[in-house]
């Protein structure tokens, strides 16, 4: 690396490369050729940033400038400007939305500031295809350590005393499940990695595993010397090209350099990882599933116990962690666990990594220490709600979880604190809603997903949530009764305590959540038939306001079913009957002229 | 069950890569992900091929490839058509584009339109959410999409 007077580090995530991130990447090669510099200045594709609402993101070292929204043409600029004439591109650098002053580095940007990062300590710093550049980064130091200088149950040990709590949803202690795979005798033991991700709106494993896939190839290692196993499956989503793609490339040079395989480092520890592909199923991500979806049947869940670390995959013990879980290993060895336990809460220690998204002005990538305020995160971090709205909710947990409100906003997030309030950690997706939410709706979304995903295997979960859909849609269209509420919360309380698997047990989580928090909603939609977000068709119309509509003609031309008629600079009438609700009227008019009523 | 008309370079192929898995069944996710990829979706001859190479009960095929929803057991369109409906792109409207997509093609989710151009199905985040709400067409991501943009990408492909 060290021939090279510059760096362009280019991110590589999935979110830049669909806005011309490839383009961006061969623009500056072919630019850079041109003006002979071929030699001093080296283009990389790294893992993801994070602050993917900014994407494309390209970055430049040594100086740290970090230029936002790039596109392909913006690449003659770069190179004739910054490299050549060694002046910034102003125009491509982040403004502060405050201040209205332009920010060229990350560490100045208030995306970043509260951000510490561990599990992403290395996504879009390092190219994820050359493990060279891992190995510089203290890379596969801590399997080292580990096999020359620790034995298993001191490096478990260390990760007790860290207090790592798995990142895959439950928060089960890290190391005390690496103790109890280790005792359990037997010929065969296995590790897995959970790379199933299937929260709709989550993106952390898969960040992790396109932009640094040796960090969680190096923890499987540790973790098999611990329990001592000598394979690991790595279970991933057939819908991650990606990062397929990157952890085929590491598990290669991995072998190469003799740090998988047989005999690493000479001391007689052998181990290999494969992958394992998904097909579509939520429940597979839940562990017993996951396994028997890897053996090549179907992904139905088996109660436990036994759990997997006493008899799983092929009935041997079988060690299932998660991605982020993972990520954080090689960093615990080498820091140590005192240091990883003073970052976090009582309970929770170390860093939690968030996929931000929704109507938040910042969406992206984020990793905070536990403990940091839920409003933090939105306002700080996300810099607030889009377009100047109001917040009204965020939700954690993905399908598992709940929507906490205004009141939840100074918690300080961690597993049990989160438990408290009726939602969960989950995998971390966070999805932030405005005033224009309808939270009924939000429930049946997260419903339909529940209904769409149940495995079908138990009675309470198969049926029971059928059920709450179904009066969940008869809410939005004005049709519930009081009953319906009542018999909505008692048949939630009925699938939670009832059903096999985790995925049941926690499906009515966003039901009663949103009953909860949001009771006013809901009796709205009872006995007033009205949706106070104005979401609910049924319960809805779009009508222009004569007197403030000036004759624009904006909202006929993108009507897609031309139900609004009118002259120019004649008050325009949308018809009720052709109106499909779409809404582009409504987003169009400059004027305020069309109201939802 | 209907006779085979599979093309015969396929089939060999397909039998080839279910002989490197070693014939065997806990491999059979693994063979049916190559025989999706070969021949675009799995009709009933090829679920029964995979059984026969992969040794285990054509019933058996059918309960996991419909377990499943990556495994599809009719065609996609030429230009297959995914809308995310994770949330991020849901809170962000996914829905309405979706509904305008319906509307246009006049097929519901999971169906074919009767010349085999279009295909539309739903998918579960491709963790462009930055881009929310996100369409993609065949390779192609379309970022920030609103219903009055859906006449606009269909025509780029007609
Ligand atoms: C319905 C359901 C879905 C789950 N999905 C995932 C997932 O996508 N990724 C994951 O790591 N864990 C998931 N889990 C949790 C796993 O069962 C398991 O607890 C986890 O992988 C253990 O790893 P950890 O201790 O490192 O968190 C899911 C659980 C349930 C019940
Ligand atoms: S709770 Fe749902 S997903 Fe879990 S076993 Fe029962 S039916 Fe299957």
């Amino acid at each position: 690396m060290a021939k090279y007077k510059n760096h362009i580090l280019v991110c590589g995530g999935t979110g830049c490369r669909a806005s011309q991130g490839e383009e961006i990447v061969q623009n500056l090669g072919k630019v850079i050729e041109e003006n002979s510099l071929e030699n001093e200045v080296q283009v990389v594709r790294t893992g993801c940033f994070g602050f993917c609402e900014k994407g494309p993101v390209v970055k430049m070292v040594p100086d740290n400038t970090f230029y936002v929204q790039v596109t392909p043409e913006d690449a003659t600029e770069i190179v004739s400007e910054h490299l050549v004439k060694g002046r910034k591109v102003e125009r491509l650098l982040y403004t502060d939305p405050e201040t209205q002053e332009r920010v060229s580095e990350s560490k100045d940007m208030g995306f970043y500031k509260k951000q510490i990062r561990i599990a992403l300590r290395n996504c879009g710093f390092i190219n994820p295809e050359n493990i060279d550049e891992y190995i510089a980064r203290d890379g596969y130091a801590a399997l080292g350590k580990v096999l020359t200088e620790l034995t298993p149950e001191e490096a478990i040990k260390v990760i007790i005393d860290s207090g790592l709590r798995g990142r895959g949803g439950g928060g089960f202690p890290t190391g005390l499940k690496w103790d109890i795979t280790r005792k359990v005798e037997a010929e065969q033991k296995y590790v897995v990695c959970n790379a199933d991700e299937g929260d709709p709106g989550a993106f952390m494993d898969r960040s992790i595993l396109e932009g640094d896939p040796h960090a969680v190839l190096e923890a499987m290692a540790i973790n098999g010397y611990c329990t001592g196993a000598s394979k690991g499956l790595i279970y991933i989503r057939a819908e991650y090209p990606l990062a397929i793609s990157r952890l085929k490339i590491a598990i290669n040079q991995a072998r190469e350099y003799g740090l998988l395989g047989e005999d690493i480092f000479g001391t007689g520890f052998s181990f290999d990882v494969e992958l394992r592909y998904g097909a579509g199923a939520f429940v597979c991500g839940e562990e017993t599933s996951l396994i028997h979806s890897m053996e090549g049947l179907r992904g139905e869940p088996t109660v436990k116990p036994p759990f997997p670390s006493e008899s799983g995959y092929k009935g041997m013990p079988t060690n299932v962690n998660n991605v982020e879980t993972y990520a954080n290993i090689p960093v615990i060895i080498l820091e140590g666990a005192e240091w990883f336990s003073s970052i976090g809460t009582e309970k929770s220690k170390g860093t939690k990594v968030f996929a931000l998204a929704g109507k938040v002005n910042n969406v992206g990538l984020i990793e905070v220490p536990m403990g940091t305020s839920l409003r933090e995160v939105i306002f700080d971090i996300g810099g607030g709600i889009k377009d100047g709205k109001k917040f009204k909710a965020v939700q954690t947990g993905g399908p598992s979880g709940g929507c906490l409100t205004e009141k939840h906003l100074d918690i300080p997030i961690d597993y049990d604190n989160l438990l408290a309030c009726g939602s969960m950690m989950g995998s971390g997706g966070m999805i932030v809603m405005d005033e224009d939410d309808c939270m009924v709706s939000v429930a049946k979304f997260y419903l339909d997903f529940t209904v769409e995903e149940s495995c079908g295997k138990c009675a309470p979960c198969r049926i029971g949530n059928k059920r709450l859909y179904e009066m969940l849609d008869k809410l939005t269209e004005g049709k519930g009764t009081e009953e319906d509420l009542t018999l909505l919360r008692n048949l939630s309380n009925v699938i939670k305590d009832t059903s096999l698997c985790g995925l049941g047990q926690t499906s009515p989580n966003p039901v009663l959540s949103t009953m909860e928090n949001f009771a006013d909603e809901y009796e709205a939609h009872v006995r007033h038939g009205k949706c106070p977000a104005g979401q609910c068709k049924s319960l809805m119309q779009y009508v222009i306001e004569a007197e403030k509509c000036i004759g624009c003609t904006l909202c006929s031309r993108v009507c897609p079913v031309d139900a609004i008629t009118g002259d120019k600079k004649e008050p325009h009438l949308i018809s009720q009957e052709t109106c499909i609700k779409c809404g582009a009227c409504y987003e169009k008019c400059k004027f305020g002229a069309i109201s939802i009523q | 069950m209907a006779d085979i008309k599979l093309p015969a370079g396929k089939v060999e192929e397909l039998k080839e890569v279910c002989k490197k898995l070693g014939n065997e069944g806990g491999e059979l996710i693994n063979a049916l992900h190559a025989a999706q990829e070969l021949f675009g979706y799995l009709p009933a001859e090829v679920q029964e091929l995979v059984a026969n190479e992969m040794n285990v009960s054509v019933a058996h095929v059918y309960g996991v490839v419909t377990f499943y929803s990556f495994f599809s057991m009719i065609p996609k369109g030429e230009h297959p058509i995914s809308i995310c409906m994770g949330t991020a792109c849901y809170v962000r409207g996914a829905e309405k584009v979706l509904d305008e997509f319906k509307r246009h093609l006049d097929v519901k989710v999971g169906e074919t339109t009767p010349d085999g151009k279009f295909s539309i199905s739903c998918l579960r985040c491709v963790g462009a959410c930055g881009l929310a709400p996100v369409v993609t067409v065949g390779d192609k991501v379309y970022g920030r999409v609103a219903a009055e943009d859906v006449k606009g990408i269909l025509e780029e492909y007609k």
